[in-house]
């Protein structure tokens, strides 16, 4: 069995399962962030009183914080008011970060379990060997309701990469190139394993980029095999067991794919969609007015790491407005030990607090018609960041950093 | 079923049927109506109607997790949409909801916009009443035709779960 058959086995409590099959699955771990009110609406509606398991749900927000407007704050007034009335355990309110990357460092994501999210991105989970997906509202109500879902086991689409990257070019390149052969729909209703000796080499941010970014060819789940890497980074952040998986060597795929990234070079996305992909030296110099480092993709130490090495002794173009969100608190406090934020101020950028930002195209940062955007995020759809008429760019960190000195987009070599 | 054809394009993401700009609305389900397509499409909300069948090409709903997308389509009055492929999340909230969603490869090619197309349920027949051609949408699993033919996910909850509609307050 692949990972998500042997996962879905478990949960299902069947030893086999073959994809294709519809299992009915004990969830592990389910969160929803401000969402959590339209999943409380369908909650009160199914007519239950008590969540099946309290100690199972995780809260959070971060779409839109500190509350953008009244209507927000009511909803997170709602929900705090929720989470006391039914005891929910893991309650991180608006003080952490971004949903995904605190389901990591918080030690939810566990190999080998179930986690069910109301937010698409949650297969950033897959990074550790956890069934992460992305459900809707009223899904979740009956997950809250039961602590159950149904879902079609996946067929699996296997990704080798070998291969050392080129300076300057990492994750995101790879995982942009990957969607741009795949295609937006290459990984409808699919699982993807991740796996090979750059993969085994990457951070565990790294991984979690490819995860995250898995969703936007469709996936529903994508996971990297669970290694040594994997084991040390959750149970440092949880007291829980839990039993990594990996596949059987007999294993059926879909589809069977070898990336060599040694010949590799930056990648960018280009409006209006992320499998519309190619190399930075063929968009170089287009004008950008602002430029955005962060999000679940992209808001990590190491991704601030490189984009404060870039920015270091360098101004941010005087027409470009660079906006630097960590993705959690965590990587804030370590990003101002490590003087990356001061880096980020002294070079002109505006650095905010943790959380979405303007990525979802609520607040804090959005465009006006005509402008430009380069951003580390994870979808570039028209009007996602703001007007219908702006143009949205998906890039690395560094190709970011470089293009918001320079002003137009830049490959990281011309400024580095 | 008969209604006429909102035709859309390949790809339309939750972004587009949706505005993240109006995630805040959380609860009132008929102001989300008033929303959708309204950035990328305004002139949907101008020249569709209630009972409308909304067509569209590959990877309908892509995007986002969002509910909003299906339920502002719903209570817009959308009958239902037939596409040559859904995204996984819309697809299960529309479901969920109790929009009704067909998969039909070739429906792209076979039906123009405002265009009358009529659909019977039992068979998965989709007839366009303009041309007279015929296609057979995908067959859904027989247990999420049961959701579907319980009214939805909430319903069918309900059912199992044993709580009568008039209990809940």
């Amino acid at each position: 069995m692949t990972i998500a058959e042997k996962i879905l086995a478990r949960s299902s409590g069947k030893k086999i399962v073959n994809a294709g099959e519809i299992v009915i699955a004990r969830v592990d771990t389910c969160m929803s962030h401000e969402n959590g009110e339209v999943v409380l609406r369908s909650f009160e509606e199914i007519g239950v009183k008590r969540v099946w398991d309290n100690q199972r749900i995780v809260i959070l927000f971060d779409h839109r914080i500190p509350a953008d407007s009244v209507k927000t704050a009511k909803t997170h007034k709602r929900l705090r008011e929720f989470v006391k009335e039914q005891g929910i355990r893991y309650f991180y309110d608006l003080k952490q970060g971004i949903c995904h990357q605190i389901l990591a460092e918080f030690g939810h994501t566990r190999p080998g379990e179930l986690l069910l999210g109301t937010d698409s991105h949650t297969t950033t989970a897959g990074a550790f060997g956890c069934f992460g997906t992305g459900i809707g509202a009223t899904e979740m109500a009956g997950v809250w309701a039961t602590g159950e879902l149904w879902l079609r086991v996946p067929e699996t689409i296997k990704i080798t990469v070998s291969g050392q990257f080129k300076q300057f070019v990492g994750a995101k390149d790879l995982i942009l190139h990957i969607i741009g052969q795949l295609r937006a729909d290459g990984a409808t209703y699919r699982a993807i394993e991740f796996s090979g000796e750059t993969i085994t080499a990457m951070s565990i941010a790294s991984r979690m980029v490819l995860s995250n970014l898995s969703m936007e060819a469709g996936a529903k789940v994508a996971f990297v095999l669970p290694d040594d890497k994997t084991v040390s980074y959750v149970s440092a952040r949880t007291d829980k067991k839990f039993e990594p998986v990996l596949p059987d060597p007999d294993a059926k795929y879909l589809r069977e794919i070898e990336v060599d990234v040694s010949g590799l070079d930056s990648q960018v996305a280009c409006p209006h969609s992320v499998d519309n992909v190619c190399s930075v030296s063929d968009i170089a110099g287009k004008r950008i007015d602002q430029a955005f480092i962060g999000s679940c993709t992209n808001g990590r130490v190491e991704d601030l790491e490189i984009a404060a090495q870039i920015l270091k002794g360098n101004k941010v173009h005087p027409e470009v407005r660079l906006l630097v969100i960590p993705a959690s608190r965590q990587v804030y406090l370590e990003a101002l030990k490590r003087g990356f934020i001061q880096t980020f101020i002294e070079s002109g950028a505006l650095v905010l607090n943790p959380g979405c930002g303007p990525c979802l195209g609520a607040h804090q940062g959005l465009l006006a018609p005509g402008e430009v955007c380069i951003a580390t995020t994870n979808r570039n759809f028209k009007g996602r960041m703001g007007s219908p008429e702006s143009f949205l760019y998906l890039a690395s960190p560094a190709t970011v950093a470089a293009s918001a000195i320079k002003g137009v987009i830049t490959p990281t070599q011309e400024v580095g | 079923m008969k209604g006429r054809v909102y035709k859309f394009g390949d790809d339309i993401n939750t972004d587009v049927i949706y505005p993240g700009k109006y995630l805040s609305i959380t609860t009132d389900r008929e102001e989300m109506a008033r929303h959708c397509f309204e950035m990328v499409y305004p002139d949907f909300l101008k020249n569709a109607r209630p009972g409308d069948i909304i067509v569209a090409g590959k990877n309908f709903g892509c995007g986002s997790s969002r509910e909003q997308a299906a339920t502002s389509l719903k209570y817009f009055g959308i009958a239902a949409v037939v596409a040559e492929s859904f995204a996984r999340i819309f697809y299960r909230n529309a479901i969920n909801l109790g929009l009704l969603v067909l998969e039909c490869p070739g429906i792209s090619a076979a039906v123009e916009h405002q265009d009358t197309l009529e659909i019977d349920l039992e068979k998965g027949i989709i007839t366009n009443m303009k041309t007279g051609k015929s296609l057979q949408a995908i067959r859904l699993p027989d247990f999420v035709m049961e959701i579907i033919e319980d009214g939805g996910l909430i319903p069918h909850l309900r059912k199992r779960l044993g709580i009568k509609p008039e209990e809940v307050e």
